[in-house]
């Protein structure tokens, strides 16, 4: 029954007078993992997450979340997802618990508050009204809100900007529990080291089209090259370990004594040069492996000045 | 789905009455527990019963129906009247607009509870907070020596309908305007409207032609209406239910057409 995946965009266009948001961007979601949206601002992701929320119409193209349309099937979808904004969507005058507990009320079968409250650290302020709440607090509130349904999706629109370390860790655990109970999650963030840790599926979106999509893993090894270090006796013949190495690779000594091999950096390349090194007589002195990270591979591809 | 964790999907909507009885519970709440909103609502209108019920500030003008007429018998009416458009247009206008502003009409948007079940409450937190406030302007209108006439049907049917009209309008002006310049402007109004609308000053106090285009604000239709009925014991007043009507029919059929989730 669930052959479909969460998320199917194709296409989509969406425009503000004369700026284009969104300009052609498909998308598609597995169910049952997370996927992490990143961008850099400006690129389109809270208007893609929010044309799939229901919030805005597509000029162009089409969207489906759990095989619905977001607009004409809105009453049928919305008990199914779960929304966390990217700030407010609390009456000022709330309390942090009341709220939960009214969300709460509005579905079904909903999850027990008091854990929920217990598990976002949200325990000492349940009292506390939200404009008196501080900015991690109402993010953690609004991450609850966004779970409390039992949804089978969540979009979570930067569900960690702002939070101390120990709220982060709190909201990642809960991130991975989601998954692990079976709850898709779609995710967007800034914080690279976030998608590293969480994401099973990772999207690129820049200038309103998704420009690489994958997991982390295969985004870290695809086009960027990553370096090897290693410190020797100065003078080594660096035509001989080209000539061991395989045929994409470079080897240059920037500083005497001081090697680099740039390349796919896998473990056969490792051993190739430490080999090389034996069979040389060399004894390979602080070997250090240089990984690209999702970090790297995002400033590669989209760019290094600074957006609006 | 083979997932059975605490987190394990099982997505459903509350049934309709409970989830529009219980936002209506929580927007009660919010509008109950605002403190300016109070004194808007409560403490004025109270204070202008009191005040002018006891300091002959204001000449009103004798009973229709004979023998020289109370304060209170004048100022009742005027101050229910106020009460309803304090709630109904002012607070609403101001609460909503913030709810606005703040995103909580976005978010609420994305929960199970349809926007007409949004609106249902609102309405109903609405009548809540003005059955409240009547019993208390009621109670302290009696004390001061008011005595009532007319058909309480009629009276029901006047505050009903202004309760539309000002709503509309209020709704209106929070879905179009930016937050700030409702709160300022839904003041202003209320307090042009409490001069203007034959609240406290009777509107035989105007220049004729002045008077004719206050007539037809809602404020008076309600506040004359309530009078005619109460202080003079009239029947129905079509023509104020009538006046009422239209503006209740403009503004929310307005409301309906420009308001703004976001």
């Amino acid at each position: 029954m669930h052959e479909e995946p969460a998320v199917e965009v194709h296409g989509l266009v969406k425009r503000y007078g004369t700026k284009t948001a969104v300009n052609g961007l498909d998308l598609t979601v597995a169910r049952g993992g997370v996927t992490a949206v990143l961008g850099p601002n400006g690129a389109g992701k809270t208007t893609t997450i929010e044309t799939c929320e229901g919030y805005r119409r597509p000029d162009a193209g089409t969207v489906r979340v759990l095989g619905l349309d977001p607009l004409a099937d809105a009453a049928d979808l919305r008990p199914r997802v779960g929304v966390m904004l990217q700030s407010g969507g609390v009456y000022a005058g709330a309390r942090a618990e009341e709220m939960l507990r009214h969300t709460a009320s509005l579905h079904a079968h909903p999850l027990d508050v008091g854990m929920l409250i217990e598990r976002l650290g949200l325990g000492d302020c349940g009292r506390t009204t939200y404009r008196r709440l501080s900015g991690g607090q109402q993010q953690r509130l609004s991450l609850a809100m966004a779970v409390v349904g039992r949804p089978e999706l969540v979009f979570l629109d930067e569900p960690t900007a702002g939070l101390d370390p120990q709220a982060r860790r709190a909201t990642w655990d809960l991130v991975r529990e989601l998954r692990a109970d079976g709850v898709t999650v779609v995710l967007t963030t800034h914080y690279m080291d976030e998608a590293e840790q969480l994401a099973d599926d990772v999207a690129i979106i820049d200038g309103g089209k998704v420009i690489a999509q994958g997991s982390p893993e295969q985004l870290c090894k695809g086009g960027a090259e990553n370096t090897l270090r290693f410190s020797g006796r100065p003078g080594l013949d660096l035509a001989s370990l080209l000539k061991a190495l395989p045929a994409d690779s470079a080897a240059a000594e920037p500083a005497p004594g001081s090697y680099r091999v740039n390349g796919t950096v896998d473990p056969q390349l490792l051993a190739t040069v430490t080999t090389w090194c034996a069979q040389h007589g060399v004894m390979p002195d602080r070997i250090t492996v240089e990984r690209h990270t999702l970090e790297d591979v995002f400033l590669e591809l989209t760019g290094r000045e600074l957006r609006a | 789905m083979t997932a059975t964790g605490t987190f394990a999907p099982r997505p459903g909507a509350a049934p309709l009455s409970r989830m529009i009885r219980a936002q209506a519970a929580l927007e009660t709440r919010m509008l109950l527990r605002n403190g300016e909103q109070l004194l808007l609502t409560v403490v004025i209108p109270t204070l202008l019963l009191v005040l002018f019920s006891a300091v002959d500030i204001i000449t009103v003008p004798t009973s229709k129906t004979g023998g020289e007429g109370k304060s209170v018998d004048f100022l009742a009416p005027g101050v229910l009247a106020l009460a309803v458009m304090s709630t109904a247009f002012t607070g609403q206008a101001i609460a909503t607009g913030f709810e606005r502003r703040y995103g909580v009409l976005k978010r609420l948007g994305a929960s199970p509870l349809p926007r007409w079940g949004l609106m249902t409450a609102k309405t109903a937190a609405v009548l809540v907070t003005e059955v409240l406030q009547i019993v208390l302007l009621t109670a302290v209108a009696f004390s001061l020596g008011w005595s009532p006439h007319g058909n309480p049907l009629a009276v029901v049917l006047l505050l009903v309908l202004g309760t539309a009209a000002f709503s509309g309008l209020g709704l209106l002006m929070a879905g179009t305007l930016k937050a700030e310049a409702t709160l300022a402007a839904a003041n202003l109004v209320f307090l042009l409207l409490l001069v203007g609308g034959g609240v406290i000053v009777p509107l035989e106090k105007f220049p004729g032609a002045v008077r004719a285009a206050l007539e037809a604000l809602p404020i008076s239709a309600l506040s004359g209406g309530l009078r005619d009925v109460l202080r003079d014991g009239a029947g129905v007043p079509w023509a104020d239910l009538g006046i009422l009507g239209v503006w209740a029919v403009l503004g929310l059929g307005a409301a309906a057409r420009f308001f703004r989730w976001e």
